[in-house]
């Protein structure tokens, strides 16, 4: 089956590059410019991944994480930040919030695949936070 | 020769006067009448009286004992009453202060005539109102010494704890004040802080031109000059220096100025105070330094890096625009971008590992304890909660950088909001460690919370109660402190947190300090009188300057044995310093030494030094030049100097000092001059004749050394008093004492 992969950025520069990668992937993608966008479409349809910006405007991505892990019933949404936020404080905030993963931009498209595939390999629901 | 007392002859002519007038009377009165009688009148009359004259003479004599006694009586009671109230008042005021009360009973005495009873009386007055005066003064007296005692200690006091390093100067660049801070500063500088702890450059009497140069210290005296000259309000300057040890100093100069009654009529003149010294005000600003340098720097070769990598990939991007380009020439410019992205990517990793962790934001953080953090924390959130808040796992070794106050604000503005919207009634604070940053959090006992609402009281500004309101918000204080917060659940214990990620600092060394606030004594760290002592240092001739006023280093050796040319060597030096005529006790130099051979059971048996005590100490190499750099620019001063200072000569070559340039002065000679018939002139001997108290462990270099140095202020007095005065003349004095003659 298809896994259904949402990519969350505000930048036009990246999102092309993104979706372009998954779907050569051969994912289901769909895209959200902003925070908001981001939570009513994982709210409307829960996707299998998330590749989450923080830098958005409307809400950030750690406010999206901790909406989305605070809501049960979206607890098998897999979620990747992905962000210019590099700082080991960000990335200790992200995993803590409940990130599966963390990757600091910039990176390589390849390492991002890969890493995608093996998330999407677990089992779903084993975040990084209690 | 009297047999009688002055008073008792007095007395006994005031008794026989009446009789003696009386005689007189009747003789006269028989002359008198006989005068006015004729011839036979007169022998009638003498034919009556021959016969009874007898019996005129007892009568005359009758009548003169009660005369007698009336005028006895008469006399104690006036005159020697007087005389006695002359006695009484002459023996009170021969008292003088004598407390007893005085047990005269003068009014009595003085009981015969009112008057002098009144005299009485008012002389005890007069005299209990002087005893009262006196008292009075010499309460105002101790009170004022108290007071001034009082302003001193809290202004040491002061000094010493203040967290800015200052040293004060005479105008010619003696030190006549420096704080424990400034001690701190120089014993970084130091060449040997272990031995000297940087003494040996800052101490009261010491030249801070040892320190700075001269010139760069002239030239901010200078512009102070200028500065007032042109009347300026508050003159100060500035200077960078670097300073032994690869330190880099900032310095801040203010002049001290005459005040009182002579500088301001300077100033009614339109001349300006003359400047008595400077004030330095000195900051170790190596480390700031070195961040920032090393901030620019890297910031430089991002911009720079990144300009070149920019360019790179845009040129080979526009030259993908060709629409000629055939695909291998595509190929090459494509991995050009690839490359460059790379590396800028590495550069910004690199750049992100150095910097970020020690961001220096420009709000002034202060290192504290975490542990201290948590229980202010704690306290204040217990106050709003109204029950105490428990501490879990607070790791006690963690120091933080924080600006407490805003920290502290924030989260009890988090625990007020808490208690506020969803009456939480009990919390926790933990505080741990996690990737390289101090993660404290606030626990308590949570169910349904709304995480938007509760992320957004991040951004509310801070408002507890009535009283404490502050424009900032939790996140503005979270960004001055480059620190991070969020919420988490521990949704099995059902407990959920906010928790902070702080800055950590450098596990603060608390023992340097506590090595310096130790000392109980009265701090010896000023010396006001400094100020006027020009001495000039080069201007007059050492030997021309009066004993009283230069500056001793005493001290004392300890060794393996007496033989220094057959092998003996120094086990212990100890050393003090007198300022102007003040032994100042926390001034001293003190050091076991590992004279790399035995130590005899003989000498142990003197001194106590056993080979365990000096095994693995520095050597004579080391201490040595740390003594010598400690006596720098004073009179070396020892008892029996001789016999030390040989073993400092034999070293000297080996340790790389020499200690010829110094005068010398030796106790044993000066005591041999001072009080040449004593018979002894050892140091217990001496001690004991001034009344100086032992030292706690004989044969101490250390204590021994203060014994010296006090018998030598004890000397100094005594030989001016046989008018010896200069150095020059007890030098040349030593000379021919017998003692002088001992060579070792």
């Amino acid at each position: 089956m298809t896994h259904r992969i949402l990519i969350a950025d505000d930048e036009p520069n990246i999102l092309i590059s993104l979706e372009y990668l998954m779907k050569r992937e051969g994912f289901d993608v769909s895209v959200a410019r902003d925070g908001q966008q981001a939570l009513d479409a994982i709210r409307a349809q829960p996707p299998d991944l998330v590749l989450l910006d923080v830098m958005m405007p409307k809400k950030s991505g750690f406010e999206v994480l901790q909406e989305v892990r605070g809501d049960e019933s979206l607890a098998r949404v897999r979620i990747l930040m992905l962000t210019a936020k590099g700082r080991e404080t960000d990335q200790a905030k992200g995993l803590a919030l409940g990130a599966d993963a963390y990757m600091t931009k910039p990176f390589s498209t390849r390492d991002l695949a890969a890493r995608v595939r093996e998330l999407l390999a677990q089992q779903p629901g084993a975040h990084g936070a209690p | 020769m009297t047999m009688l007392k002055a008073a008792e002859r007095r007395l006994l002519a005031v008794m026989l006067l009446p009789a003696l007038l009386l005689a007189l009377w009747i003789v006269l009165a028989a002359v008198l009448v006989t005068a006015t009688l004729d011839a036979p009148q007169r022998a009638a009359l003498r034919a009556l009286v021959e016969p009874n004259g007898v019996f005129l003479f007892l009568a005359w004599l009758i009548a003169a004992l009660p005369l007698g006694w009336f005028a006895r009586r008469w006399y104690l009671r006036h005159d020697v009453a007087a005389e006695r109230l002359l006695e009484a008042a002459q023996a009170l005021v021969a008292a003088g202060d004598a407390q007893h009360e005085p047990t005269q009973d003068m009014p009595q005495r003085a009981a015969s005539s009112p008057a002098l009873a009144e005299i009485a009386r008012l002389i005890e007055r007069l005299h209990a109102e002087q005893r009262r005066l006196r008292t009075q003064i010499a309460h105002e007296v101790a009170a004022a010494s108290r007071g001034i005692d009082a302003e001193r200690s809290r202004l040491a006091a002061l000094m010493s704890e203040l967290a800015q390093a200052v040293v004060v100067c005479n105008r010619d660049g003696v030190v006549l004040l420096y704080n424990g801070r400034a001690r701190l500063v120089f014993r970084t500088l130091s060449r040997s802080p272990e031995l000297t702890g940087g003494a040996e450059l800052v101490g009261l009497g010491r030249s801070i031109y040892d320190v700075f140069d001269r010139a760069l210290v002239q030239h901010a005296l200078e512009r102070i000059d200028a500065q007032i000259a042109r009347g300026r309000a508050d003159p100060g300057a500035q200077f960078v220096t670097s300073a032994p040890g690869a330190q880099l100093l900032r310095v801040q100069t203010v002049p001290v100025r005459e005040k009182g009654s002579a500088a301001s009529a300077q100033q009614q003149r339109g001349v300006a105070p003359a400047i008595d010294g400077f004030v330095l005000m000195i900051e170790n600003v190596t480390r700031e330094f070195e961040h920032e340098t090393q901030r620019d720097r890297l910031l430089l070769a991002l911009t720079e890096g990144s300009r070149a990598s920019l360019a790179n990939m845009q040129a080979a991007s526009e030259m993908l625009d060709f629409p000629d380009l055939d695909a291998p020439m595509r190929e090459r410019f494509l991995r050009v971008i690839r490359d460059e992205i790379g590396s800028m990517g590495g550069r910004i990793r690199s750049l992100s590992d150095a910097t970020l962790r020690h961001a220096t934001t420009r709000w002034p953080l202060e290192d504290m304890r975490g542990a201290d953090l948590v229980a202010a924390a704690a306290q204040r959130i217990g106050a709003l909660l109204g029950q105490p808040v428990a501490l879990l796992d607070v790791d006690a070794q963690l120091w933080l950088k924080v600006d407490s106050y805003s920290m502290l604000l924030a989260l009890e503005y988090l625990a007020s909001r808490l208690i506020d919207e969803f009456d939480v009634r009990a919390m926790q604070l933990r505080l741990g460690t996690a990737a390289g940053r101090a993660q404290l959090d606030l626990i308590w006992r949570g169910h349904a919370l709304n995480t938007e609402t509760v992320m957004g009281w991040q951004m509310d500004a801070m408002r507890i109660g009535a009283q404490t309101r502050s424009p900032l918000s939790v996140r503005d204080v979270l960004e001055r402190h480059d620190a991070e917060c969020w919420f988490e659940r521990d949704r099995p214990r059902e407990l959920a947190f906010f928790r902070v990620l702080l800055p950590l600092a450098e596990a603060r060394d608390e023992s340097a300090h506590a090595g310096l606030s130790a000392d109980d004594s009265r701090p010896e760290f000023y010396d006001f009188n400094l100020f006027a002592s020009t001495g000039g240092g080069q201007a007059r001739e050492l030997a021309e300057r009066p004993l009283a006023g230069l500056s001793y280093t005493v001290f004392d050796t300890e060794t393996t044995g007496l033989n220094p040319t057959q092998g003996d060597e120094i086990i212990q030096i100890g050393a003090v310093r007198i300022v102007n005529g003040r032994l100042l006790a926390n001034d001293c130099f003190e050091q076991l030494i590992d004279p790399r051979r035995d130590i005899p059971g003989a000498s142990i048996a003197v001194h106590g030094i056993t080979p365990e005590m000096v095994a693995g100490k520095p050597t004579i190499d080391a201490v040595l030049p740390a003594f010598h750099r400690f006596a720098q620019g004073s009179v070396l001063v020892a008892h029996n100097a001789a016999f030390d200072l040989r073993f400092l000569q034999l070293k000297q070559q080996q340790a790389g000092v020499r200690f010829d340039a110094q005068p010398v002065l030796d106790t044993l000679l000066l005591s041999a001059l001072a009080q040449p018939q004593q018979e002894s002139h050892a140091l217990e001997a001496i001690a004991v004749r001034f009344g100086i108290a032992p030292p706690t462990r004989r044969h101490d270099a250390l204590g021994d050394a203060i014994v010296t140095a006090q018998v030598l202020l004890r000397l100094i007095a005594l030989l001016q008093e046989r008018g010896i005065v200069t150095l020059g003349q007890a030098l040349d004095a030593a000379k021919t004492t017998w003692y002088a003659r001992l060579e070792y």
